[in-house]
């Protein structure tokens, strides 16, 4: 029994099992087409799937080399030796009359994830340890992973409005599923929603799934109870939430929980062992069944296929091409580049755009040169671009308008990253221009939006469309000096001491100039003259 | 002309040489087939064949090599599937089936352009050792209609014996090929536990079930275990072992070889008959320079009790896909709810031979028994595979009876749940070890319970078990055996 530290408080045990479709191209034991976008019912299907007589599993080894994969990933133990069984229950959904499952040697165990919460989260575990990284204002906790197992997806039953009788779609059944059930240390909404994005990240980063609730290819459940002041055992209780479909949800469902179970027992009351459903127009949670007496699956080794064996030099194999993992990736953007934390946050939290990201921060690289921290002179342009600090602002620069336009228009489009017209090259280029003051930021909008569109080379853009900056100090003085002589009663405010007319004279000249002239060359310019 | 009882190689020349065709030779058969009152098939696919038979006739008629078995008649047990010929495990939840695959070998016989003849009668699912529990009523033997074929291959050792094709493909979970082999006097190879794939043959218990036939003779038997043997991608426990050609390395004399003889084996209550012609086998093979030795197997009486254990927790899994919703038997129609569409389907649908298994199976692995029972089971099986793996370090080959007794009278198994447990005795512990094994005829006996037709009797087989994926040397002895007798030369009056 799993003992906790005693508090004065009422405290919520919150455990999950999270179930993720693996992204591979055939099912876990057959080789019928693994595809969740599939919309016509019965497409995906096979004689294994549909369990046909005389028909035998085979294991897809991709499935089992994500699943691994994962498991490592959360840090998990895994065993030389794992197997398949069979695991019994009689429903429409489940072909074979039995889900071939892992029961006491699965994959991966032993596991945990460290998240990330702010230092001011109001339940910080007796295992949460302070981030010594200094700009990083958050606290790790440690949330164990019980075990992860394969499995294979049931289908679906519809029930048609209606009819007499109920339909059932075999599309999702036989995919491969990933079920990972963690410790129950999880204690609030908050960290059971900064939980689940990890965890679905990693997921994401290692290429596993695309773990996307609302297409159901992650599925969670949490089990959640409240001990009460005092307690140090879990509650002998607990009430397990369905139909939650977005990490949001998670949270609100979460924490209305937390409130109608502590309210229960402030009363002198125990929640009884029930199954919730979510619902998400009321915000409320609503009993669904009361928990079934307990099954007997009737487990037993799966016969049908042969024993696992994960040999040491497999694994170390796998443990090598792991990804970068996200907490990673975020500790490296906020040293290495000095990105803010949201920022951060906000890209990483976009696996594909935050690769899309690298490239550019690649190509900005190649651009300032292999020689990072010594000012260079480029001989095409004679600019000296490459001190550290204006390689920080140029990926800073990339992060916000990766996050900015580029998120815009890829959420327009609907697109990947990958798939847009614009190369991570062109991109940095772009950067590049804005940089060394050759088109003004809102030209380079402008810019982007056409590279977004057309795709091709920034340079060419800038020159199709004349958006070219006037950077020219004799150009620019001699708009300033017609702006000066053609608004005398604006120089004269300046002079009184009116910022405000600072201002205008800066829009006239930059009029002047058909919007093209380098605000900074006319700020200078303009301060000098007035002077 | 009678073209039953031909070896394969007989008929592969004939057709060869075009001294008959395989639209004659299968039209043959099912005229031999029609005219049988044995109750042998449950579905005789008559146009198909003679279509199959065409096609290899077309092949023979174009140049080049024939594939070995290229128009000659076969007939499956009908837990083979075979895409659009109903297939039924002689069950009434499986009466409307029809397969949309073939089974792997189903599969390997067609690339062969070998002709299907039909399917063929069976114990339920492969239940008994008696052919008495089909859902279309026994089988009867050809040596005596009065007496079964044993089983569960009972249709399988029913054909073969009464010539109605050359050759019938067959299942062993405990016994059910070499019990009707012995029972009908023909030759039954159960394979060593993945050297032929399951693929596609309806399961019984998965990690017993071996695929194979029943044959005229162990040269015909390697022929086509060359054909059909093999690692099947569809079917994870099938070895990653070369099929050697068996056939090329026969030999006369069975000099060096050293065989077992496993006192174990010579059972309380055998019939005195049965044990005196598999001893006289022994001289035989001492005769062909054979070294015989007694070898002891001390774990042989409990393999029956891990039989009883094992088998029925596989059977009622594999059972459980059984239940109204995709195909077979169902009362979706006229049912009150879904509980009463599985409840109903299956307690219709399932003989009772079938429920008592899926009964025990259940029970057995439920919560809190299955360390007691499965895996205590599991626990001794692995001890019996041990004790084999050890005497086969000494031995080649270990030589038994395949039966305690002859065929015994219709209906005797029917009154007695126990049947199959008494009968299979002999054939379980292989099973549970994965060897392979063959039942060759070695005579006849009288039987203890009534008259036989004839004044010798009835068929006696003898069991030769070899080490996993050890066909070489148990052919090698069936053969030897073979060559010096005619005991399977001798067909009953049909």
């Amino acid at each position: 029994m799993k003992q906790f530290e005693s508090s004065t408080e009422y405290r919520p045990v919150i455990g999950f099992e999270i179930h993720v479709e693996l992204a591979t191209k055939s099912k876990m034991f057959s080789p019928a087409p693994n595809d969740p976008d599939e919309k016509e019912p019965n497409k995906n299907i096979d004689e294994i799937v549909t369990a046909q007589p005389g028909t035998l599993p085979v294991a897809n080894k991709e499935a089992i080399r994500l699943a691994a994969l994962v498991g490592l990933a959360l840090n998990c133990q895994i065993d030389e030796w794992s197997k398949f069984d069979r695991k019994h229950y009689f429903y429409p959904d489940l072909p074979k009359g039995y889900q071939i499952s892992q029961y006491d040697q699965p994959i991966s165990r032993n596991g945990y994830l460290d998240i990330e919460l702010p230092v001011a989260s109001p339940f910080m575990g007796s295992n949460g340890t302070a981030d010594k990284s200094a700009n990083y204002k958050t606290q790790i906790k440690r949330i164990g992973i019980t075990r992860a197992h394969l499995e294979e997806d049931a289908g679906k039953n519809v029930h048609p409005e209606g009819l007499s009788y109920s339909l059932v779609d075999y599309n999702r059944a036989g995919n491969p599923l990933l079920e990972i059930v963690t410790e129950p240390e999880i204690e609030s909404g908050e960290e059971a929603r900064v939980f689940l994005q990890e965890l679905r990240n990693i997921i994401r980063y290692v290429g596993a799934s695309e773990a996307d609730m609302e297409k159901g290819t992650m599925r969670v459940e949490p089990n959640i109870s409240v001990r009460k002041p005092g307690e140090t055992t879990l509650p002998n209780y607990k009430v397990e939430v369905k139909n939650i479909n977005s990490f949001k949800f998670a949270e609100a469902a979460i924490n209305y929980e937390i409130e109608r179970q502590t309210n229960i027992l402030k009363e002198g009351g125990t929640p009884k062992q029930v199954t919730m459903g979510w619902n998400e127009r009321e915000g409320v949670t609503v009993e669904q069944r009361s928990k079934e007496e307990a099954n007997d699956y009737r487990y037993f080794p799966e016969p049908d296929l042969p024993i696992l064996h994960f040999s040491k030099e497999y694994l170390e194999k796998l443990r090598a091409g792991l990804p970068e993992l996200p907490a990673q990736k975020r500790k490296r953007f906020n040293e290495e580049y000095g990105l803010d934390e949201a920022v951060i946050e906000n890209l990483t939290n976009w696996k594909d755009l935050t690769y899309y990201f690298e490239d550019v921060v690649s190509e900005i690289d190649e651009w300032i040169g292999q020689d990072v921290g010594a000012d260079t002179i480029r001989p095409d342009d004679g600019k000296m671009v490459s001190s550290p600090t204006d390689r920080q602002l140029l990926i800073k620069q990339a992060a916000n308008w990766c996050l900015g336009d580029f998120s815009a228009l890829l959420n327009q489009s609907k697109l990947n990253p990958a798939e847009s017209r614009v190369t991570p090259e062109n991109f940095a280029e772009l950067l590049k221009m804005i940089q060394q003051g050759k088109i003004s930021g809102s030209a380079g909008k402008q810019v982007f939006k056409e590279m977004f569109e057309k795709g091709g080379d920034p340079s060419n853009i800038v020159e199709d469309l004349g958006l070219h900056q006037v950077s020219d100090e004799a150009a620019i003085g001699e708009a300033v000096d017609r702006v000066i002589a053609a608004n005398e009663k604006a120089v004269a405010d300046y002079k009184a001491g009116q910022q405000k007319s600072f201002g205008f004279l800066v829009g006239q000249t930059m009029k002047e100039l058909k919007g093209k002239g380098n605000p900074q060359v006319i700020n200078e310019l303009l301060k000098q003259k007035l002077s | 002309m009678d073209f039953a009882y031909l070896s394969l190689t007989e008929l592969r020349e004939k057709l060869d040489k075009k001294e008959i065709s395989s639209v004659e030779l299968t039209k043959y058969f099912l005229g031999r087939i029609k005219k049988s009152d044995l109750n042998a098939f449950i579905t005789v696919s008559e146009e198909e064949a003679v279509q199959q038979a065409k096609a290899a006739d077309d092949f023979i008629a174009s140049p080049g090599e024939n594939p070995f078995l290229c128009g000659i008649p076969y007939a499956a047990k009908d837990m083979f599937l075979t895409k659009g010929i109903p297939t039924t495990a002689a069950s009434e939840i499986l009466d409307n089936y029809i397969p949309p695959y073939d089974a792997t070998v189903i599969g390997k016989l067609k690339d062969q352009k070998s002709v299907l003849l039909g399917k063929l009668n069976q114990d339920q699912f492969a239940h008994g050792s008696s052919g008495e529990t089909s859902a279309y009523g026994p089988t009867k033997n050809p040596w005596d209609k009065t007496r079964l074929t044993g089983g569960s291959s009972s249709g399988s050792g029913a054909s073969v014996s009464a010539g109605l094709s050359p050759f019938a493909l067959g299942t062993d979970t405990g016994g059910s090929i070499r019990n009707p082999a012995a029972h009908c006097g023909v030759t039954g190879y159960k394979p060593t536990y993945g050297r032929v794939s399951r693929y596609g043959v309806i399961a019984m218990a998965s990690s017993l079930d071996s695929i194979g036939f029943l044959s005229l003779s162990v040269e015909d038997a390697a022929h086509i275990t060359e054909i059909i043997a093999g690692q099947d991608p569809k079917d994870s426990t099938t070895g990653q072992v070369e099929v050697p050609a068996y056939a090329k390395n026969f030999k006369n004399n069975l000099n060096g070889v050293k065989i077992g003889i496993p006192k174990e084996y010579f059972i309380e209550g055998m019939e005195e008959g049965v044990k005196a012609k598999v001893l006289e086998a022994v001289k035989e093979l001492e005769k062909l320079g054979a070294q015989t030795v007694e070898v002891s197997l001390p774990t042989t009486r409990y393999a029956q009790m891990v039989y009883a254990i094992i088998c029925p927790s596989e059977i009622s899994s594999n059972l459980a896909r059984y239940d109204g919703i995709r195909y077979g038997h169902t009362v979706h129609g006229t049912a009150k709810d879904l509980m009463e569409v599985y409840t109903r389907s299956r307690a219709e649908g399932f003989g009772d031979e079938a429920k008592r298994r899926i009964m025990t199976g259940t029970y057995v692995l439920s919560a809190g028994y299955y360390d007691a029972y499965y895996k205590k089971a599991q626990k001794v099986r692995s001890l019996i595979i041990k004790e084999f793996a050890e005497v086969f370090k000494k031995v080649d080959v270990l030589v038994a009876p395949a039966t305690p007794s002859v065929a015994t009278k219709l209906g005797s198994a029917a009154d007695n749940p126990l049947h199959g447990y008494i009968a299979d005795q002999l054939n379980i512990p292989a099973s549970l070890a994965g060897l392979c094994a063959i039942s060759i005829p070695c005579g006849f006996a009288r039987p203890s319970d009534g008259d036989a037709p004839s004044l010798d009797g009835l068929p006696v087989g003898l069991q030769i078990i070899g080490p996993q994926f050890g066909e070489q040397k148990i052919f090698n002895v069936g053969y030897a055996y073979q060559q010096a007798t005619d005991w399977h030369k001798k067909h009953p009056l049909v």
